[in-house]
């Protein structure tokens, strides 16, 4: 994230005095680049972690169709150990996708209100409460999900357990929503005035300006946006944990209760033997979602990046 | 800069303080952790014996008989509190690791099957139990086993289980699915027995299971029958105690090998009258014949 700015840097001249200035300004240019070098080291350096603690698993009892196409999760069974995770997928990508329905409308409609139609103190404080939003832990949404959303969608839908897809799909997509709002209103932030001034010198009423001429030109960094919500989605545990009812299934309706993967690392981690079988699945199912999570986040960005330059 | 502050926040949230107990320079503290069926009674007996001996701290906690065996193959707890038998894979990566898991019988636990107050079942046969539990098991709305629930509009038989490192989880699947058996699909699997109960008394269309000593009165229990339309025994301190119940089990500690010094008087001290009166008040059966004043 830290980048060197290159008018910084020192220049080369003939009249190079080493003084002071110089070596501080040495030593803080050594500082900031290994700052900005450690993402990367770190990113690394946990790939290979979990890599390394998932790989007996699987050199020995990993079966690429039992992993991804088997529907019974059951590490821990003393005869018949089943590692297949098609049911935690599922559970994931249909929190993930309801989670999405619910940000897109919110976040979309919040950033064309903020960017476009909001101006002065309104503007501003309505940025900092979209980035406060953003700054609730997840336990206290899974506390919502768990103690208001919970007997809330028991009693409006009549359905014997309130922990389902519907309830973590609508925490997620609240909690998703400021995150994606920020950078839908940055990619708005960044469409050029005259885009906006030739519409309406062309007689667009407002809605005209931001539905044809805004949004198309904002287009990639929206959709960024969208996909950094989904890695969001993908990549939270806690909120999951409280509010899906943490049970293997492949979900029929809303009204399903769900697990997702990173819900099953989060509550069988910390209770299995190091270095066991069970133990090193779920780190394989960790490899698995950072590998997901890095696509999401790296397209997402490349996306966003395009626009900044084009 | 956005990003950052997310990165910076997220990690702020995510940190943990340690804090660490007071004047621990001059007491001996045993480390005890485990079986979340054991941690009620652990709990009393860590603060008994406070009466006992002033000098030594017992430091408790739950999170599972996984945790605790999980903790004693990683050397980082004195005694592990369990529901379960260590598997020989278990025992074998503690040896690995330079641990020798010892073995002591602290009590026995019934298993029961709670149901919601206004759920009319009286007794559960185990061949029911394994269409309620059962993969492929046949019975999904409890009308296929020939009960109306009131309360319970959509039929639909609600399965509450526990997490798949729980002992209570590995003992009953054995008790009362078989050997060979394994629980069905889409069930809810609880982080504790207390949530178990707590899920099932909220919600008129559960059925779960969970130790004894964690029912109360806003909670049924059934009765189970051996064989269906045989004889039934209900869930108690009695019955546990007299092997009649069919779904009751040994409760263990383990040590890493014989216990010596301060563990060693602690446990002899749990194995005493006064420890397992203090299981039995706590819905546990005793270990031996023991008489409470």
């Amino acid at each position: 994230m830290l980048e060197v700015n290159p008018l910084q840097r020192p220049m080369t001249t003939d009249f190079d005095s080493r003084d002071m200035d110089w070596y501080i300004d040495k030593i803080v240019q050594f500082l900031v680049f290994v700052a900005g070098i450690s993402a990367i080291v770190f990113i690394i350096g946990i790939f290979v972690f979990i890599t390394f603690e998932g790989f007996g698993f699987l050199l020995e009892d990993f079966s690429f169709r039992e992993f991804f196409l088997s529907p019974f999760w059951e590490p821990s069974d003393e005869d018949v150990p089943e590692y297949g995770i098609l049911a935690l997928v599922a559970g994931t990508a249909s929190v993930t996708g309801l989670a999405m329905i619910v940000a897109i409308p919110f976040s979309l409609g919040a950033a064309i209100f903020i960017g476009e139609f909001a101006t002065g103190k309104l503007r501003e404080s309505l940025k900092v409460l979209v980035e406060l939003l953003a700054a609730i832990p997840s336990v206290v949404w899974g506390f919502i999900g768990l103690s208001i959303m919970n007997p809330l969608i028991i009693d409006l839908f009549d359905v014997p357990v309130g922990l389902n897809v519907l309830n973590a799909g609508v925490i997620l997509g609240l909690m998703a929503a400021p995150i994606m709002t920020s950078i839908a209103e940055d990619a708005l932030k960044a469409v050029p005035d005259r885009y906006r001034e030739a519409a309406e010198a062309l007689g667009a009423t407002r809605w005209q300006v931001i539905y044809k001429t805004v949004l198309p030109a904002a287009k990639n960094g929206l959709l960024g946006a969208v996909l950094l919500g989904v890695g969001r989605g993908f990549g939270e545990t806690m909120a999951v944990l409280m509010a899906t009812g943490h049970a293997v299934n492949i979900p029929g309706s809303l009204f399903d209760p769900v697990r997702a993967l990173t819900a099953t690392i989060a509550a069988e981690l910390g209770e299995t033997a190091v270095g066991s079988p069970h133990y090193q699945a779920l780190f394989t199912i960790g490899i698995f979602l950072f590998i997901i999570t890095f696509l999401i986040n790296l397209t997402a960005d490349l996306i966003v990046r395009g626009i900044r330059k084009g | 800069m956005k990003r950052n502050f997310f990165i910076a926040v997220s990690l702020a949230t995510t940190t943990l303080f340690y804090s660490l107990p007071a004047n621990a320079a001059d007491r001996t503290i045993i480390q005890n952790k485990g079986s979340d069926t054991l941690v009620n009674v652990a709990q009393a007996w860590a603060e008994a014996y406070r009466d006992v001996d002033a000098d030594i701290a017992v430091a408790v906690s739950g999170g599972g008989s996984g945790t605790g065996i999980a903790a004693m193959i990683n050397g980082t707890v004195d005694i592990a509190n369990t529901s379960r038998k260590m598997k020989s894979k278990e025992v074998k990566m503690a040896k690995g690791k330079g641990q020798h898991p010892f073995e002591h019988v602290v009590g026995y636990d019934a298993l029961a099957v709670f149901i919601h107050n206004d759920n009319p079942i009286k007794s559960l046969s185990f061949e029911q139990l394994k269409s309620i539990f059962g993969r492929g098991g046949k019975a999904t709305k409890w009308s296929d086993i020939g009960i109306n629930v009131p309360g319970c509009k959509s039929d639909k038989i609600v399965v509450v289980s526990r997490q798949n490192n729980s002992g209570t989880y590995a003992y009953f699947k054995k008790a009362a699915l078989g050997k060979k058996g394994k629980f069905r699909q889409g069930t809810l699997d609880m982080h504790g027995s207390k949530d178990v109960v707590d899920l099932v008394e909220k919600t008129p269309c559960a059925i779960g299971y969970s130790g004894l000593a964690y029912a109360t009165d806003h909670i049924k229990m059934t009765c189970i029958a051996k064989q269906n339309g045989g004889e039934c025994v209900n869930p108690s301190v009695e019955t546990a105690s007299d092997h009649s119940y069919p779904i009751a089990r040994p409760l263990f500690m383990y040590t890493n090998g014989e216990p010596k010094g301060a563990v060693k008087t602690y446990l002899d001290w749990i194995k005493s009258d006064a420890g397992q009166c203090i299981l039995m008040k706590k819905g546990y059966a005793p270990s031996r014949d023991v008489s409470c004043g």
